[in-house]
Parts: C-alpha cells; sequence; structure tokens
C-alpha cells in the first residue's frame, strides 16, 4: 500500500506492507538514530515526533502515519546538537546508544512543559532508559541547558524590545 | 511477529463491526501490547478516522472516545479535579510520556487486562462503555463479559459527586503494577477496586455494611471501621503470585493500600 507523509519536512510517497511498523521503516529511509532498544515498549530509544508529539515508533504502523509530518533527530540536528553539548560537557554521554531517543524526548518535553521542575523533567522521561549511567549527569545537563534557553530567549527578547525603541526614537 | 495481511482506515462504525465479524479481523487501538504477540490478522481495523481520539465535558458526564490516547486523559483537566487527582495519578507510571501518546483508553479497556491501571481507575467511577452493538453496559458488567465482535466506541464517566484515590505499588518506576487501588466515595457507599492481583481488575461492595454511616464518625472510630474494611479486603480480594509479588505479598499490599486509600477520601490524608 502507498503512504504520503512528510519526513523532516520533506515531502514523501513511499510503498509499504500493511504491517510495517514506524521504527522499521524509518530506518529503511535512512534515519538511524532511530534504534530498537527493547521488544516490550519500554525503553524510549525509538521516539519520534508524530505531529510533534513523542511517540515510540516500535508501537505504530507505518500506515498510520498516511498524511502526518514525522519528526527524526536526523531532521533536528542543530536543537539536538545544541542540546547534545550539554550532555557531552556534563559527562552524561557514555555509550551514546540511548541519545537519539533521549534527545527527541528532551526537545519534545522543552516544548511542552513550561519552566519543569526536577521532578517533572523526570515524570517526563521515565520511559526513556539508559543502562550505563543513573541520569544524574543527564538531569545536570537538561537543568543547564534549560537555564541556557531560558537566559537566551530573554536575551532575544531584550534586544527585540532595544530595537523596537530605537525605532520608535528614529520616527 | 505480528503480521497483517490488509489495513483498512474505516469510514464508519457500521463499516468496522461488519469487518471485525470475522475472527481473524482485529480493531486496532494504540498497538503497544498488540504488536508484541504473535498474531496473524487478516484484517486489521483502524477507526482513527473517525474523531474519537477526544473528551467531551457535558454538565453531568465525560465522554470519552475509543481512541483518546492515554497521555490526553492524563491532562485532562475537568477529569482531574473530578477525580482529586486520581486519574492522572493512575496514568502518571505507565511507562512514559511516549508510551501513553500510542496507548489508547478503548485499548484498554476492551482488553480487559490483568495489569490495566486504566481499568481499575474507571471500575471505581460510575463508568459506562458505550458498544456500537450492545449500547451502554455498565463497566462492571462489561468486565465479566466474554469478548465478542462487538466495537467499543466511547467510555462515560457519569459526574456522581465522588471522592477518589488512586494508588498503586510497584517493583520500579514505569513497570507493570504489583498491585493497584481506587477507592471512591460517594453517596451510594465505597467501591474498592484492585487491579493487578494480578488477574484483572475485581470491584469490591461492601457487603457487611462495615462502611455504613462512616461520616457521622470521630475520627478514631473512622480508623477503627475502615481498618476493619482493610482486613476485609484482605479475606474477600483473590490474589495470586507471579514473578512480581507473591499471592501473601499482594493481598498484604490489598490491606495496606484500602486502609490509606480510605484515609485519604475520608479526608484524614492526600495521598493522591
Amino acid at each position: 500500500m502507498k503512504i504520503n507523509f512528510w519526513l523532516n519536512g520533506a515531502k514523501k510517497e513511499e510503498e509499504i506492507r500493511p504491517d510495517t511498523m514506524l521504527l522499521e521503516f524509518l530506518r529503511s529511509l535512512g534515519c538511524y538514530s532511530v534504534k530498537r532498544g527493547c521488544e516490550t515498549a519500554n525503553c524510549g530509544l525509538c521516539t519520534v515526533l508524530v505531529e510533534d508529539r513523542p511517540m515510540l515508533s516500535c508501537s505504530v504502523l507505518a500506515a498510520r502515519i498516511d498524511g502526518k509530518r514525522v519528526m527524526t533527530m536526523e531532521g533536528l540536528q542543530d536543537e539536538a546538537k545544541e542540546f547534545g553539548t550539554f550532555l557531552a560537557n556534563e559527562g552524561a554521554e557514555q555509550c551514546g546508544f540511548c541519545n537519539p531517543g533521549f534527545i527527541m524526548n528532551v526537545l519534545a518535553m522543552t516544548k511542552e512543559l513550561e519552566d519543569p521542575t526536577e521532578e517533572e523533567i523526570k515524570e517526563y522521561l521515565a520511559g526513556n532508559l539508559c543502562r550505563c549511567s543513573g541520569f544524574i549527569g543527564q538531569t545536570r545537563s537538561i537543568l543547564k541547558y534549560l537555564e541556557y534557553k531560558k537566559e537566551s530567549n530573554m536575551e532575544k527578547q531584550e534586544n527585540r524590545n532595544q530595537e523596537s525603541a530605537e525605532k520608535e526614537v528614529q520616527a | 511477529m505480528l503480521k497483517i495481511k490488509n489495513y483498512v482506515k474505516v469510514e464508519s462504525l457500521e463499516e468496522a463491526y461488519e469487518l471485525n465479524q470475522k475472527r481473524t479481523a482485529c480493531v486496532l487501538g494504540g498497538m503497544v501490547w498488540l504488536k508484541m504477540g504473535n498474531r496473524n490478522i487478516t484484517t486489521a481495523i483502524d477507526l482513527s478516522g473517525l474523531g474519537l481520539d477526544t473528551i467531551t465535558e457535558t454538565e453531568d458526564e465525560f465522554v470519552i472516545g475509543c481512541m483518546t490516547p492515554l497521555r490526553d486523559l492524563e491532562l485532562h483537566k475537568g477529569l482531574d479535579t473530578y477525580t482529586n487527582g486520581a486519574v492522572r495519578e493512575s496514568l502518571r507510571h505507565i511507562v512514559g510520556v511516549q508510551f501513553r501518546n500510542c496507548a489508547t483508553v478503548g485499548g484498554s479497556i476492551w482488553g480487559r487486562f490483568g495489569f490495566s491501571d486504566v481499568l481499575t481507575m474507571f471500575l471505581a467511577l460510575d463508568t459506562e462503555v458505550e458498544l456500537f452493538k450492545g449500547g451502554r453496559v455498565c463497566l462492571s458488567e462489561f468486565v465479566k463479559m466474554p469478548k465478542d465482535r462487538d466495537i467499543l466506541v466511547r467510555i462515560v464517566v457519569k459526574k456522581t459527586p465522588v471522592k477518589t484515590c488512586y494508588l498503586s505499588q510497584r517493583n520500579t518506576k514505569t513497570d507493570f503494577p504489583v498491585l493497584a487501588c481506587c477507592v471512591s466515595l460517594s453517596e451510594s457507599g465505597v467501591k474498592a477496586v484492585y487491579g493487578a492481583r494480578p488477574a484483572k481488575a475485581f470491584l469490591l461492595e461492601d457487603k457487611e455494611h462495615l462502611l455504613d454511616g462512616m461520616e457521622n464518625l470521630n475520627d478514631s472510630e473512622k480508623k477503627e471501621v475502615w481498618e476493619k474494611f482493610a482486613e476485609y479486603a484482605a479475606t474477600h480480594v483473590s490474589t495470586a503470585g507471579n514473578m512480581r509479588g507473591s499471592a501473601a505479598y499482594r493481598t498484604l499490599l490489598v490491606k495496606v493500600l484500602t486502609r490509606r486509600a480510605l484515609e485519604a477520601v475520608g479526608g484524614m490524608t492526600d495521598e493522591n
């Protein structure tokens, strides 16, 4: 059967089998950031965004993304790099296998939760398993990343305010 | 591995019902459970094009479409307020956000799974299911019905004034519960529901009227009747052992969680 969808912003038309799962399908299209870490829908490694919602691609039938927008880490390189630097700086990255799924869910979280507490962060990310570490480094990196985002947003806002004030003066 | 020969995104419930009359057909929920099995499905029926993924709150009920993701239930302000946070509490421990964005309430309820937090929660409320052919059926009846070829369309929660508390014991975060317990207190009395016994959720009624008139008791009398009811629950809720816990441990949990939930709905503690 044929499906039409958007993968990382590009429109696609592909032929699939009715029982193809999204995880295998995305990998067949070269999105190797999407990984299988378990067989029980528990690890979160296969997380992708479908219509901006983080979902387990291991449990989504490819047929169901017909007409929808799918984002993988391949399409969010800048954002992933930005947060990935914080992960690396905190030494949270060890084997790295769980990283893409984890980063996808962190990015989804920053869009969904406003100024989350550490408890809220942990609850949002509970479905992302890392078997190297104890999540301490990850938590540290998220807190620092969120702080950095907040500051840079404030700076941007200040710059905008300054610009509009200057324009008003000129006018 | 799961095999599917045909996938049909149906345009009406009638079409879904017709297709589902074959034994080898299957209505899809969120697929987080289904995909782990080894089924050979000739026709996979997808209801996701029918607009059944929303929650509508009216003056006297919540009407929940079968395709509503668990995450949407968890975030619904009306349900949260109505159940004193119990609905959110029953859902937030289920694996992760990505999982709850996939799993649907219809899949959870239709499956009548032993491990189901969702079934445990809704059994404690005044809930009906709406079946395409069978019409509205009380959830406590539906739980006992054999799985037939009908289609679960909606779940309806009546806004009977109620106080609820949901508690669960897990060996580790995000795992299935070892025991789940939901207690609700309304004008018609106490409903205590036990899930993951590990058999499917069981609704215990206060047949010995241990809790009758409890609102008129003083604090120490209340504690006494709650303890009695917790004992009653421990002897009347059957449990079994599996890899997550023994029958004896579960029975101990029945007693403890019942008492804690009663204290919460009785206004002495804030568990949710």
